[in-house]
């Protein structure tokens, strides 16, 4: 418990020196990679939350994908920062503001990893006690998602899915293929 | 970051750690494809590690020697087809007296079928996951050399 207890702290004190790093970088390629850290440190915590399958995709997507993503993106505009704008108080207390209400409403919340918790009273005990009879897969996660949350499931591919129409239509298909050939074919892209 | 592909090539290190790990990624994603009802994984992030190991390809390779391995013109037949795959899932459910998406009736003892369904709705979650983060790196990537 004590140890991980420190590794807790250990890894949210390395969550917020990366994320005062993002923001103090003026260097846009350094803080797409400590992003990149971000996402990983997340997966971790994750990790030791034992929510394996959340880590999973936090390290494929967050740390993976959406870091190359980025950097396609800086290598289309450039990584320099625009001039920093000075200190602006409004915002400074709007977001103080926030910060303390949000702060406020967490004395609401049930403690963490309460099990009387309200949503761990809902259908949660189902999923875990019923499952491996009702669906089967010793893997319950898997069981909530694809079975018992189809739906929803099928809803999120939808989402997938009209993103890459949404990036298709905006930016081409991205293919480069016979590009090099002195043919000026500039149409290649409508081709969908 | 096509531009800076040709040294990449050209660097021994990147080279061969890359070829090595190329196929490990692949087979993995794989296995999370297929292992996910019994481990932590499933159609979402096997398609992502799919996706990632084409992406090494094309960043150390170039988006050409990518892009004739998975072609862009056909990337959007995976992109519907998985998503397909899953809702006719759901009807063939449907069709054999379920409800939508009620894996049990597609077979007559119901663990099988919602073994079945669930292998089946994977498959296509990870065939549109895996095809929409290459179609979305090709966008990206492919505006460089225009």
């Amino acid at each position: 418990m004590s140890m991980e207890f420190f590794l807790n702290v250990v890894m949210l004190l390395m969550l917020l020196l990366t994320a005062i790093a993002i923001i103090r970088s003026k260097d846009l390629f350094s803080a797409v990679m400590l992003g990149g850290i971000y996402s990983f440190i997340t997966a971790s915590i994750f990790m030791i939350l034992d929510a394996v399958d959340v880590a999973f995709t936090e390290a494929a997507v967050g740390a993976g994908i959406s870091t190359v993503l980025f950097l396609c993106t800086l290598s289309l505009v450039g990584s320099d920062t625009k001039q920093a704008t000075p200190l602006n108080p409004g915002a400074l207390i709007a977001c103080g503001l926030c910060a303390a209400l949000l702060i406020y409403a967490t004395k609401d919340m049930p403690a963490f990893g309460d099990p009387d918790a309200p949503i761990h009273q809902h259908v949660a005990p189902r999923y875990l006690e019923q499952s491996i009879e009702e669906v089967g897969p010793p893997n319950f996660v898997t069981s909530v998602l694809a079975s018992y949350r189809g739906y929803d499931t099928l809803g999120e591919v939808g989402v997938v899915f009209s993103a890459a129409i949404g990036v298709i239509l905006l930016l081409g298909t991205g293919n480069v293929r016979g590009k090099s050939k002195p043919s000026k074919k500039q149409d290649e892209n409508t081709e969908l | 970051m096509i531009n800076r592909q040709r040294s990449m090539r050209r660097n021994p290190i990147l080279r061969e750690v890359t070829d090595l790990l190329i196929t490990p990624i692949l087979i993995f994603a794989l296995y999370v494809q297929w292992h996910g009802d019994y481990g932590p994984g499933g159609g979402f992030q096997a398609g992502v590690i799919y996706a990632a190991g084409i992406i090494v390809y094309a960043l150390i390779y170039g988006l050409e020697p990518a892009q004739r391995l998975m072609p862009p013109s056909k990337m959007k037949y995976y992109v519907a087809g998985g998503w397909l795959l899953y809702l006719g899932t759901g009807f063939l459910a449907m069709s054999q007296g379920g409800e939508f998406l009620n894996y049990s009736a597609l077979h007559n003892d119901p663990h099988h079928g919602q073994h079945y369904g669930i292998l089946a709705i994977e498959l296509g979650v990870g065939i549109t996951v895996a095809a929409v983060m290459v179609t979305i790196f090709y966008a990206f990537a492919g505006r460089r050399s225009q």
